[in-house]
């Protein structure tokens, strides 16, 4: 059984999305213990895929028993057994997270919301663990429908947020597409190894038409990932979005996305054509820079709490981005630690943010008051994934950026420090402001009981919410202290890339 | 956002037509993609590994069966959004409107004739493409369409109100998240069966046929759990986007 | 090479570029959402065109055996991939056809909310009644 693992993580998600679809319309109650235990399946198995992985090398399972190029297979790595794990663990999370959270929001859509949940989760691990250039787009598509949906499910204002990320999210998807038909007209193959093999083998580097498909492909993937300036879609859908919604897609989709993109380059075109032959690496690590300092700038112009997360989302894109296209070998490993904790992170300000908005009813910084002394649980997870977001140990945030400085250190790249050291600070601000918000309580006491009648419920959330959210704030903290054991498994698959590559 | 539509289309305008300086020529039976191993291994041995005569078939729902899967699962996920997205409360005075609406409709004599004649004709032919799609164009999906088609001229010659009585809404769910499960099932019974998900030759074990006849097989199978999905979902589809997520007066 | 071969053998890559730029022009520029759409479906079009135009060989049958062939294939003749046109790119665009609905037929779903919360699918109209306060 164990040769059958990769396919167990995805098909657990996809049946319990069809009991779910099939059974949820009579008993609802059925739904959540069919969701919690596929996603609590697929974790398990992840987990012992990551064993096989780290102890024998890349897994490759062929779909179809078809070999290489005529068939689909899937190629796990450390790096994307990693990032099963982190999909795993993230969707378990919310869905414990959403029980009380969907049954508030999305009352009378609970089977239909299970169903598109899970066919999310489905999605974004096809995402991770394909080995075949179309074959991405299909998963790409299952996830982006699925998230459509579930953004225009909420609120008035979510279902044009949704419209506009409909279009971009079609426009990014269909480049991508375009790309992969460019690579197919000049090397014939759809796989993501041989299409690497034939690149390299017949001396297609100095071809226009691979030169074009590489722009399309990354620009396709910046749309989906969100990089500055194609990160319009982004604020406005995680914001509106309601928040067991957001708890997923947020971690989730720009990191998977990161995810392709380092497939794509390692694995399709290769480290030696991107960084040896077009020398591109400095004018995307630019980008990166203009990325964070922006996306950091604008998290400073917003009061609403959600729209200041998904902000610091884009700056932390432009991390991700910044650090992989830094071509060498430690600003690479920080970058991917950093999906790994990044995913974290985002999913644990997420749902702090996500309860602070159930219990209290209020959205911007101003009106967080006194919540230190409402709900202390609550405002420890979040004190604990801010302090992660501004870099100070030992939770994982500081080690993924001093991985990241030191690896642009070393290609004497001062522009992305600087950019990097900016947007801390900028997080310091942005996170003690409100901690000092809600550290202290209103100047005026009797406004203050006015309000707490008027509000109904305070106090901490219910267990379902505060429990993954100090689950989650643990693992900042255990990934931070492990960080060696997830330095190992990024460098034994950065070698698997290949002696050329990495400059420096 | 004139100008900024303007400039951006301009320059990938101008990168396509960069790229395609460097294309092989229309219709060049020697372009790579033509002549690499993959497209004429399809070619010249799909029928003697899986002994369908439709390369198109045999590629969609063998080589890159996996692929099909989630395309399936793509048109499932577009019924269950749609219906997540549209239904909602329904307020007295649309109610009201819409039992008035109702007593006024009445369905045009011939046209209903008509429809009450056509309809099992193209159900048939459904039928018949699904089943022939080995050996000619058809398949899964064109069936299911056309199946899902006469649903929609019920619909449309009647009422909505007429199809929905012949497949419920809830029905329709029903009937597509059925052919995922005889898609994905079909799949996983070869994952039990000894073989890797969606190899069909696995299956001969519990067939009295060979592994080559076991594919072309588990193909029909896979055909027939994409005909139930898309149509079900053609017609959810459609009773949800005609109604505006009510299910009541449509079009 | 004369000139009209050489617009024959580029046609079909100029046609896709053009409907690629009219579509996505309409995508970006358009102020209306359900010609926005109408640009997402154009668009998506040319890439079928596209990758269609790619499987096409000079001279060759559709890529389905016919029972003599098959016959004879079963009896070990070879079959010549020169005979059929690229089946791959089919199987392909058969995938993206039906994503290209699929994505439509949502956001034909969203644009019909949008209308019914806000009364119009005009993007400045709709922006205009949540700048002022109703969204």
């Amino acid at each position: 059984m164990a040769d059958q693992y990769p396919a167990i993580i995805l098909l657990a998600p996809l049946f319990a999305a069809i009991a779910v679809s099939l059974l949820g319309g009579r008993w609802g109650s059925v739904c959540l213990p069919i969701v919690l235990a596929a996603l609590g399946l697929s974790l398990a198995v992840s987990v012992a895929l990551l064993g096989q992985v780290a102890a024998g090398g890349e897994v490759v399972y062929k779909l179809g028993g078809w070999p290489r190029p005529f068939g689909i297979e899937f190629r796990i790595d450390p790096l994307n057994a990693l990032l099963l794990i982190v999909v795993t663990t993230v969707s378990l999370l919310t869905a414990i997270y959403s029980i009380r959270a969907a049954t508030t929001e999305t009352p009378d859509k609970l089977p239909q919301f299970y169903t598109l949940f899970l066919l999310l989760v489905t999605g974004l691990l096809g995402m991770t663990l394909t080995g075949d250039a179309f074959n991405l787009y299909v998963l790409v598509e299952v996830a982006s429908l699925t998230s459509y949906a579930l953004i225009a499910m909420h609120s008035k204002r979510a279902v044009l947020a949704s419209f506009n990320y409909v279009i971009m999210g079609t426009m990014g998807a269909s480049f991508y597409l375009l790309g992969v038909g460019y690579l197919y007209i000049k090397t014939g193959s759809l796989n993501m190894v041989d299409i690497g093999e034939i690149l390299r083998g017949s001396g297609l580097y100095g071809s226009k038409t691979i030169l074009v498909a590489l722009m399309l492909i990354l620009v396709g993937l910046w749309i989906k990932m969100a990089f500055f300036p194609l990160h319009g879609w982004l604020p406005n859908a995680y914001a509106y979005a309601p928040s067991s919604t957001s708890c997923v897609l947020a971690p989730l989709v720009t990191k998977v996305t990161v995810y392709v993109m380092v497939r794509m380059m390692m694995t399709v075109f290769g480290p030696e054509y991107i960084f040896s032959f077009l020398e591109w690496s400095p004018i995307v690590v630019w980008m990166a820079v203009i990325a964070i300092v922006a996306g950091s700038i604008m998290a400073l112009a917003q009061i609403n709490l959600k729209k200041m997360l998904t902000y610091l989302i884009v700056a932390e894109v432009g991390y991700m981005v910044g650090g992989v296209w830094m071509a060498n070998e430690t600003a690479f490993v920080g970058a991917f630690y950093h999906v790994v904790s990044d995913a974290f992170m985002t999913l644990c300000l997420f749902l702090a943010a996500g309860a602070i908005i159930f219990q209290t009813g209020k959205h911007t910084i101003p009106e967080m008051e006194g919540l230190f002394r409402k709900m202390p649980w609550t405002m420890v997870g979040f004190t604990i994934a801010g302090l992660s977001m501004i870099g100070v140990p030992p939770t994982c945030g500081f080690f993924s950026k001093w991985y990241l400085i030191s690896g642009a250190m070393e290609a004497g790249h001062w522009g992305y420090v600087v950019a990097l050291l900016f947007s801390s600070l900028i997080n310091a601000i942005l996170f003690f402001r409100i901690f000092e918000v809600a550290y202290f309580p209103k100047f005026d006491p009797q406004e203050e009981s006015a309000e707490e009648e008027t509000t109904g419920r305070a106090g901490e959330p219910p267990a379902t919410m505060l429990g993954p959210l100090l689950i989650t704030a643990a693992c900042l903290l255990l990934i931070g202290i492990f960080n060696q054991e997830i330095v190992t498994l990024i460098r034994q698959a950065v070698n698997t890339f290949g002696p050329i590559g990495f400059i420096g | 956002m004139k100008t900024l539509g303007a400039i951006a289309v301009i320059i990938t305008g101008a990168l396509l037509l960069y790229a395609s300086e460097d294309f092989p020529s229309w219709g060049d039976p020697h372009s790579p993609a033509n002549q690499y191993r993959v497209s004429s291994h399809y070619v010249q041995n799909s029928f003697g590994e899986t002994s369908v005569p439709n390369m198109v078939t045999a590629i969609l729902a063998d080589y890159r069966g996996y692929d099909t899967l989630f395309e399936t699962v793509v048109i499932f996920t577009a019924g269950i959004a749609i219906i997540a997205i549209l239904r909602g409360p329904i307020d007295k005075r649309v109610r009201l409107r819409l039992a008035s609406e109702r007593k006024m409709r009445e369905t045009n004599l011939i046209l209903a004739q008509t429809s009450r004649i056509l309809v099992p004709v193209i159900q048939l032919f459904a039928l018949y493409v699904i089943a022939h799609g080995h050996h000619s164009p058809g398949g899964g999906f064109q069936g299911g369409v056309i199946f899902g088609a006469s649903l929609i001229l019920l619909a449309l010659s009647f009422q909505l109100q007429t199809a929905l009585d012949r497949v419920s809404e809830k029905k329709a769910v029903t009937l597509a998240a059925i052919g995922i499960l005889i898609y994905a099932g079909i799949g996983f019974v070869c994952l039990l069966a000894g073989g890797n998900f969606l190899d069909y030759s696995a299956l001969q074990v519990l067939m009295p046929v060979g592994a080559i006849e076991a594919r072309s097989h588990g193909i029909l199978g896979v055909e027939i759990g994409v005909a139930f999905t898309v149509a079900a979902i053609m017609f959810a589809i459609y009773a949800n986007l005609s109604s505006h997520g009510r299910m009541k007066g449509g079009l | 090479m004369t000139v009209t071969e050489f617009i024959v053998s580029r046609l079909n890559y100029w046609i896709y570029i053009i409907l690629m730029m009219i579509g996505l022009f309409a995508m970006i520029s358009k102020k209306n959402l359900i010609k926005k759409l109408i640009g997402m479906s154009i668009f998506q079009t040319a890439i079928i065109l596209f990758y269609v135009s790619l499987g096409v060989k000079e001279g060759s049958n559709i890529p389905i055996l016919e029972h003599s062939v098959s016959h004879a294939a079963e009896h070990g003749e070879i079959i010549r991939a020169e005979d059929y046109a690229n089946p791959l790119p089919h199987v392909l665009m058969l995938t993206a056809i039906v994503v290209g609905v699929a994505t439509l037929g949502v956001g034909l779903a969203i644009v019909q909310k949008i209308h019914k919360e806000f009364g119009t699918i005009e993007e400045p109209e709709i922006l205009a009644k949540i700048e002022s306060g109703d969204g």
